[in-house]
């Protein structure tokens, strides 16, 4: 079985390592925040200007003044900082946060990432992604593994413009998690259920498959 | 101290004119200039070339200005929520500049502290960087971005006193205290204006010295774009 939009996350949740600062990005990323292991702590960065943002407010203590950069409504933890954009930015490209997690159209097996504009579509803008992108010393990319008709985000280059060039080190799908070195994804493990086979039909990329690749666990 | 008070909307966007450009503080509606935008409309300036992370929604913060055609051009990181905004953009009516946030953030503040330009990586290998210098340092490239030069500066503060000292709240903070420097003439409006003194210095995000005029805004709306809550268990 695939793994679903929850899974993805839980699987990428346990990369996450004990003190690190974490920015995750708008929709599966954001889900990672739910499944944080119980023996780390970690503070998740917005980059609106926030370090330790806690889970949405309780009903009727929506703060205009509190929210995240997708701006929605959010609270503020112990210990927690506020501060200005340029602020969030110089510990973003200042390398101070150690994991980024965001969404992609599309990842090359160089590790290039594509995930702001589709020629000829309405284009909203990168907000904070190419700066996130270009400096975070590890970023895990959280998408599925094809398109909606069934062709693979996994390519050997990317047809979208790009957000970053060779930043992107892993990747997690509904499919399997992989990691992109020697300009190609290695296959690390696969969701359950899924086997070898499938996961090469559906990538497009250069695709290393080495010994017995081990289901993913939970 | 030197007095910045001026009495209302109307006398801080004093000198406004067509075809200038803006500084906007923000993120989404969070801590936007609401009084001067309001004022903008009033005035029925246009022409204008607005700096702001975002362009509000389709009835409220610079949504309202889109509204009226007043905006040439924008120079923004994210511009979604707005459909008349998409239909000026595709319809070639507005000129459309997207810039990292990050990127954004800092030609502000590089505005405002005497930068010229600065080297950032973000952005390199893509469209962003087309046409712009690049350069190599420690094995890494980077992007060579500019300053801005906005003639007015227009900034929302959660408290100020007289001498145009600012402290703001949560993160309504985001663009504006770099949008502060930056502007020749900064405006601020902020939520509850207090006589010199008042505030403990040791608490001033932005101090006054950037701020030209300053004055107590009214009638906040203070949006919410994304109402998100945990229900009461």
């Amino acid at each position: 079985m695939a793994l679903s939009k929850q899974e993805i996350a839980q699987r990428i949740a346990q990369e996450l390592q004990d003190k690190w600062y974490v920015n995750l990005g708008i929709g599966i990323p954001t889900l990672v925040a739910n499944y944080i292991p119980k023996n780390i702590d970690v503070v998740f960065q917005s980059e609106n200007g926030m370090l330790g943002m806690g889970p949405f407010p309780i009903e009727g203590e929506e703060d205009a003044d509190l929210i995240n950069a997708g701006k929605q409504t959010v609270t503020i933890l112990k210990g927690s900082s506020l501060f200005d954009s340029a602020m969030s930015f110089a510990m973003i490209r200042g390398q101070h946060v150690q994991l980024t997690v965001l969404g992609a159209m599309e990842v090359s097996q160089n590790g290039d990432i594509a995930n702001w504009k589709i020629p000829g579509k309405m284009v909203k803008g990168m907000g904070g992604a190419m700066d996130l992108v270009a400096s975070a010393e590890n970023i895990i990319v959280a998408m599925m593994h094809t398109d909606k008709a069934g062709a693979s985000k996994l390519l050997k280059n990317c047809s979208l413009p790009l957000t970053g060039v060779n930043c992107v080190k892993k990747v997690v799908t509904n499919l399997a998690y992989l990691e992109i070195r020697n300009n190609a994804f290695y296959l690390i493990e696969r969701a359950p259920g899924v086997s070898v086979e499938e996961i090469i039909a559906a990538t497009e990329g250069t695709l290393i498959v080495e010994g017995e690749i081990p289901e993913m666990k939970f | 101290m030197i007095n910045k008070v001026v009495k209302n909307a109307q006398e801080a966007l004093n000198g406004v004119e067509n075809g200038m450009t803006f500084m906007l503080g923000g993120f989404g509606l969070c801590g936007i200039p609401e009084n001067c935008i309001a004022e903008l409309v009033r005035l029925g300036v246009s022409n204008l070339t607005c700096i702001s992370n975002n362009a509000g929604v389709d009835d409220f913060g610079l949504g309202l200005l889109l509204k009226k055609r007043q905006i040439k051009k924008m120079v923004s990181s994210y511009v979604g929520e707005n459909e008349e905004f998409e239909r000026q953009m595709l319809s070639g009516e507005l000129d459309v500049e997207l810039i990292p946030q990050g990127t954004l953030a800092e030609r502000c503040r590089a505005t405002g502290a005497g930068i010229p330009a600065f080297y950032t990586p973000a952005g390199y290998g893509t469209e962003v960087a087309e046409g712009k210098e690049t350069r190599e340092f420690n094995g890494k490239m980077y992007v060579l971005e500019h300053a801005f030069n906005p003639e007015f500066a227009f900034v929302k503060a959660w408290k100020g006193d007289t001498a145009g000292n600012l402290i703001f709240k949560g993160t309504a903070r985001n663009f504006n205290p770099m949008m502060a420097m930056a502007g020749k003439i900064t405006v601020a409006e902020v939520e509850e204006l207090v006589e010199a003194g008042e505030l403990d210095p040791n608490q001033i995000h932005t101090p006054g010295i950037f701020v030209q005029r300053i004055f107590q805004g009214k009638d906040y709306e203070k949006r919410i774009e994304q109402r998100t809550v945990t229900p009461k268990s």
